[in-house]
């Protein structure tokens, strides 16, 4: 561990090993689930670029790169990256990864959630019962995905007793949801972690397009940020959408949950950017 | 020994004026008077802690002033003893042989290695007084030295200020003790509102004294 | 290395260093103000400083320092050295303000000793200093106390990236939000650990008496 001063970033002459780190905005989700920490090592062993890695909500990543003080993202709110992508702030959309939310709530299942195949129902079934939820209530992909599906199953939740938001990451969403027997929508990563710890089970957990959680890679642009480090954050996306990283990332601890965590897209979306 | 001149202080509300003042060595001047009366300016003028507004002062040889509530250094006893010392220029070997000397006649030696912080009242007086003395100033002048002192503590304190007399030093001692005044002094002055009322030698002063507002003072009754 | 003693070292090291930096201009100015006498404004906006919220300060340094801002071009954003420039801002009011108060309170009384033995007005300043070791030494204390508990500025001015600026309680908020609760306390106990250690080492070698 060294500190990374300035003026060696500065220097032209610069040995291999001490090129600009590249600075990637991520989510909560993605980072905690230590899938960055397994793939991007390799990165930087092949191309000599070290990755700073800075975890906040899908709002506060975008608004980071935003202000070019990021050089590429990687988030999971289609609504938010089209906004950003119009905006001309991000270039080079590429759909790396997916997976599913899931609602998961107590055991029991008061409002009757786990035989429910329609996920708006699903939630409809939850206002009426007026089941405690636990809502992120940030503006993380997950918060965003809630808000969509309430809106669609045409309820407000807001200002209900039983709804709660916890404005706190994912983990210590779940955390919350456990103590309290709440219901909550999840990533599926976050939960298959922590799920041991919990007293929550997985009730609606189905392959509804609707619950499809897509994560998307942009690099920042350079024509509107001239200082961000282009050439890095292009050769990170070849890098992540390459067949063997891309099935890398299908592996990740498949063998420990039995199931893919991050499903490969190889660049092809399924949910539109919109 | 001090002479001071048509000395003049003025506060808001308040004159301090003497005509005339002498402290002479190997005597010892009691001021009494009421609280408020200028006694704690008075001597403060005297020391050179505060400047007059008007009037002449002349000191022959260094003069040493004793607060009401001495300041204690956060040190131990022995290196407060030797503070006035080191502050003349004294290399500390030779300053702390003098302290100890000086602990031994207020009765602190056996405490020199202690921090001073936690001394007693009593104590905290013997010490500041060996500081004070070691220094063998020409004048000493006290602000109510055993205030809020057990008999024990006072007698003690009254012997080491009878010894400085003798040793040839002028002592000013301000102080609400009538029965100490009597004792110790030599000369006393009655101070009221800022004005000398009355001095004189002490058997005069404490058996006849002059004026009407003396009289009152020394016998007990409120004088305004 | 360990990774939590990796963490460990940068959160003394960072703050360590930010503490020095504070101290190398409050030590100063609060001996200074404490001896000669503070005006009104001086305490004002001294006091104003030590309640300073951490995260309006880091939030003002990411705009300093963001590549978009007028600094930006440093690089220094998401960097240790940006973390260190923050903590001591938050860390030099309060050991400005501390300094000054104890100093003051016994500037006077120092004083009065000092002439009151026939010294004069150097002596009396340079006592003064040597009696506010203790003051010096709380003021020290309080100033790393504030700076390697803070977190909300940390987190924004250094991005608690992982082995570049992940400091104690960076970690502690982040396994707090994954919900692990057991290693965040373990982290916390930790980090109330190395603030003891160095209270501890800074009393004891700060208050020894000279010769």
């Amino acid at each position: 561990m060294h500190p990374r001063w300035f003026l060696v970033l500065l220097l032209t002459a610069l040995p291999v090993w001490a090129r600009a780190p590249l600075v990637l905005a991520t989510t909560t989700s993605v980072n905690d689930s230590g899938l960055l920490d397994a793939i991007l090592p390799g990165f930087t062993r092949e191309t000599g670029i070290p990755v700073k890695v800075i975890a906040v909500g899908t709002g506060q990543a975008l608004a980071i790169a935003g202000r070019g003080d990021a050089d590429a993202v990687l988030v999971h709110a289609p609504s938010l990256e089209a906004g950003f992508l119009a905006e001309k702030k991000g270039i080079l959309h590429a759909c790396l990864a997916k997976n599913r939310f899931l609602i998961v709530g107590p055991p029991a299942d008061p409002a009757g959630v786990r035989w429910e195949t329609n996920v708006l129902n699903a939630f409809r079934k939850i206002y009426l019962k007026g089941a405690l939820f636990v809502s992120r209530g940030d503006r993380s992909g997950t918060y965003v995905r809630e808000q969509r599906l309430w809106k669609a199953a045409g309820l407000r939740p807001q200002g209900k007793p039983w709804y709660l938001e916890s404005g706190s990451g994912m983990g210590a969403t779940l955390t919350l949801a456990s103590e309290k027997g709440a219901y909550t929508l999840t990533d599926l990563g976050t939960f298959l972690f922590t799920q041991t710890r919990l007293k929550l089970a997985p009730l609606f957990d189905r392959d509804d397009p609707r619950m499809l959680n897509q994560y998307s890679f942009m690099a920042v642009n350079p024509e509107r940020y001239p200082w961000v480090k282009f050439e890095e954050a292009k050769a990170l996306r070849a890098y992540l959408l390459r067949p063997d990283v891309q099935a890398a990332i299908g592996n990740y601890q498949k063998a420990r949950f039995g199931r893919s965590l991050f499903e490969p897209l190889g660049g092809e979306c399924i949910l539109p950017i919109k | 020994m001090i002479e001071a001149e048509g000395l003049e202080r003025r506060y808001p509300g308040f004159r301090l004026f003497l005509d005339r003042l002498e402290a002479r060595p190997g005597e010892v001047l009691a001021v009494v008077g009421p609280s408020g009366a200028g006694k704690s300016t008075l001597l403060r003028l005297l020391a050179g802690l505060e400047a007059p507004d008007r009037g002449r002062l002349r000191r022959r040889g260094p003069a040493v002033y004793l607060d009401q509530q001495p300041y204690l250094l956060e040190r131990t006893v022995l290196e407060n003893a030797a503070f006035g010392l080191r502050l003349k220029g004294w290399p500390a070997a030779r300053a702390r042989v003098r302290a100890r000397e000086w602990l031994e006649r207020v009765g602190l030696s056996g405490l020199a290695a202690r921090p001073a912080r936690g001394l007693s009242g009593g104590e905290r007086v013997r010490l500041a007084l060996a500081r004070a003395l070691a220094v063998e100033p020409a004048a000493l002048l006290l602000d109510e030295p055993t205030a809020n002192l057990d008999p024990a503590n006072v007698a003690r304190i009254e012997a080491l200020i009878g010894a400085e007399r003798a040793a040839g030093r002028a002592v000013v001692l301000v102080t609400h003790n009538l029965f100490q005044a009597r004792r110790l002094a030599d000369r006393a002055l009655f101070l009221l509102e800022g004005t000398a009322v009355e001095a004189g030698p002490a058997a005069a002063f404490f058996e006849r004294p002059a004026d009407p507002r003396t009289r009152a003072f020394l016998s007990g009754a409120m004088v305004w | 290395m360990n990774e939590v003693l990796e963490i460990t070292l940068r959160s003394l090291g960072v703050s360590g260093a930010a503490t020095l930096i504070a101290a190398a201009f409050g030590l100063p100015l609060g001996l200074w103000l404490g001896a000669r006498g503070a005006g009104r404004l001086a305490r004002s906006l001294l006091y104003a400083g030590m309640g300073l919220p951490p995260v309006v300060v880091g939030l003002f340094f990411y705009f300093l320092f963001s590549r978009s801002g007028p600094l930006g071009g440093l690089g220094l954003l998401y960097t240790l050295p940006a973390v260190a420039v923050a903590e001591s801002v938050l860390a030099f009011p309060l050991i400005a303000g501390f300094t000054m108060a104890g100093v003051a309170s016994r500037a006077e009384g120092v004083r009065r000793l000092v002439k009151s033995l026939g010294g004069n007005e150097l002596q009396a300043f340079l006592t003064l200093l040597a009696e506010s070791r203790r003051v010096v030494v709380a003021a020290l204390a309080a100033g790393f106390g504030a700076v390697i508990s803070e977190v909300g500025a940390v987190t924004i001015v250094g991005g608690d990236i992982r082995h570049a600026t992940r400091v104690l309680t960076t970690a502690v908020v982040l396994e707090t939000r994954k919900g692990e609760l057991e290693r965040a306390a373990v982290l916390g106990l930790l980090l109330l650990g190395v603030t003891l250690v160095v209270s501890g080492l800074l009393v004891v070698f700060g208050e020894r008496e000279a010769a």
